[in-house]
């Protein structure tokens, strides 16, 4: 059916559509097992989505392009979304923003040259206690300072080119 | 003090379910089940004066009596775990350390309201909840307690969990709806409302984590025992509250419902940070507008706050010292919310971002007098005058900045630079 999913994934995905109340309730689902494969979600990945869930992609598109946790375009094997509201704001986020696009030499929404890191704002990732924050792929990484990023960015780089 | 939602927190632990059982966890349930009619426990949590922790604010025991609960056919309990407000995150802790309680009120409200299948929305930053609640809901059905013929009663109730993609305008709940349903999360036209025609245009109930959570501590404890938790009369329950920002001992913190801010502040968040002065704070998340430490006296309670023309919302309190630029902090917040419009209408699509340019000329200098009273002008153009409340809830703070630092912001004008700029 598709290079985008195994199919063995394609199979289990049916088996969940086929479960739920309407098909389409498992379009983020859908979504995120392609991305999770790809890293981003194509236009074929789209389509395939479409073809799974008995919808148009026009229908998959307008779900994927509204969420910010669904990549339409490509990125870097690894995420930083940086929380830039209010808490985070409070105690430093310009400070750790600025910071990451210096050390990683990159501006906001870019990829770095060896395609690990790319850089993305985001809204308030819910740890406001412990601010400032970011998320690298599914991490969480709070209370950040200076010397916390650096060490965290070289681990994190560490386990891309494993 | 009581603790109801927290009594079972402890760093990096999650309760599991027979820690909770031996904690009295799931005796309301089946208390509920044994001894109680589903009219009983609306008349419970109505006589609590519960009201909805999610940020309205609305009475619990109101919004379930508008339900169809002698209705045929599919009817849903949906609970609004979206919780992506900046400031607050409360329900994350709740989450990460005894979900139980929400499975648990979830199984209650649906027997209360004759539902047979219940979705948590939960937002999509939330690993570690989404992981809880899994376990949780396995466990509760290996154990009898969620599924077909709940602890060998009639009653039958399943549980699933839907993981978002990030997008605060999935908390308001129509957007949520459609999230769920797979669609763009675009606000729905009410009415109809949901209880009406809800989730796959069935009657549904909505409601907070933290409200849901708080259930089967009212069948426990009783509607009276409840609502005397708090220190406010018309108060009920405890609060969780969220403490950010200029704080030295930022955290989530649950304590009766109507603590004074001052003591919040001070006792409980540790007071402003780096020996600084306390200058102003959001009181309930990002969308309320600010209060100055001239309401130190006042209750963390819906009626009191209403009274200081901001909101209780979701109780994250979020504390600004006295070094910052109330210009600043609003601009921040009205980025984020510019940002999280669904762009649906005109006056949030359009509206916030010409607010945010407004703000960004005065913060940098380059404002004038006609920008201020455009800003007040736009107060007026927004407010109401959108499809949900997104963009009501974002002129929070742009009202609270007019009203109580006016003079903050004509100094911008006046010096032509922001005031509080370190030269």
């Amino acid at each position: 059916m598709s290079e985008l999913l195994s199919p063995e994934e394609i199979t289990e995905l049916k088996r969940q559509i086929a479960a739920v109340h309407e098909p389409r309730e498992l379009i983020v689902e859908v979504l995120q097992a392609v991305q999770k494969q790809n890293g981003w979600v194509s236009d074929a990945g789209i389509e395939l989505a479409a073809e799974l869930l008995g919808l148009s992609p026009l229908q998959v598109d307008e779900v994927a392009t509204f969420y910010d946790k669904i990549y339409r375009s490509p990125v870097g094997s690894k995420v930083i979304h940086v929380c830039d509201s209010i808490c985070c704001w409070t105690r430093g986020a310009e400070m750790v923003y600025g910071h990451l696009q210096q050390a990683l030499d990159i501006a906001p929404g870019e990829t770095t040259s060896d395609g690990i890191f790319t850089l993305l704002p985001t809204c308030c990732l819910g740890a406001c206690g412990n601010a400032p924050s970011m998320r690298i792929g599914d991490r969480l990484y709070s209370s950040l300072t200076i010397e916390r990023i650096d060490a965290i960015l070289d681990e994190e780089r560490q386990e891309a080119l494993k | 003090m009581s603790q109801l939602l927290f009594k079972n927190r402890r760093p990096d632990h999650t309760v599991l379910l027979d820690e909770y059982r031996q904690n009295g966890g799931y005796q309301g349930l089946e208390k509920a089940l044994r001894e109680m009619q589903p009219a009983q426990i609306r008349d419970e949590v109505k006589a609590s004066g519960l009201r909805g922790r999610g940020g309205a604010g609305f009475s619990t025991g109101l919004k379930w009596s508008f339900f169809p609960f002698d209705a045929e056919g599919d009817k849903y309990l949906v609970c609004n775990g979206d919780e992506m407000e900046p400031g607050t995150f409360k329900d994350r802790q709740l989450l990460e350390a005894d979900p139980h309680q929400l499975v648990e009120g979830m199984a209650l409200s649906a027997y209360a309201l004759n539902i047979n299948t219940g979705y948590i929305f939960l937002r999509y930053a939330y690993n570690q909840c989404y992981t809880n609640l899994l376990q949780a809901i396995a466990d509760a059905k290996q154990a009898g307690l969620l599924g077909r013929n709940i602890l060998g009663s009639e009653f039958s109730f399943e549980l699933h969990v839907h993981r978002s993609a990030g997008r605060y305008i999935c908390g308001e709940e129509t957007a949520l709806l459609n999230g769920l349903e797979g669609k763009r999360p675009n606000p729905r036209s009410k009415p109809p409302f949901p209880a009406i025609k809800g989730l796959f245009a069935k009657p549904t109930v909505l409601n907070n984590i933290e409200t849901l959570a708080n259930i089967p501590h009212i069948i426990n404890g009783g509607a009276q025992w409840f609502s005397d938790l708090a220190l406010t009369e018309e108060g009920a329950g405890t609060k969780l509250y969220g403490l950010a920002g200029h704080l030295n001992n930022p955290g989530c913190v649950e304590l009766p419902m109507g603590i004074t801010l001052g003591e919040l502040v001070e006792e409980h968040g540790g007071g402003v940070w780096l020996g600084r002065k306390f200058k102003a704070c959001l009181p309930g998340g990002a969308s309320t507008p600010y209060l100055t430490a001239d309401h130190f006296d006042v209750a963390m309670d819906y009626n009191p706050l209403e009274a200081v023309k901001t909101r209780l919302g979701t109780g994250g309190l979020v504390v600004f010292d006295d070094q910052t630029c109330m210009v600043a902090a609003t601009l921040n917040l009205m980025r984020f919310f510019a940002r999280e419009s669904c762009g649906w209408c005109t006056p949030c699509r359009d509206g916030l971002p010409m607010v945010c340019w407004v703000l960004e000329k005065i913060e940098s200098g380059q404002g004038t007098v006609d920008d201020v009273t455009m800003l007040k002008e736009l107060l007026g153009h927004i407010n109401g005058r959108s499809f949900c409340a997104l963009a009501l809830g974002a002129m929070g703070p742009v009202d609270g900045l007019l009203r109580l630092f006016e003079e903050e912001v004509l100094d911008h004008v006046k010096k032509g630079r922001c005031p509080l700029q370190k030269s």
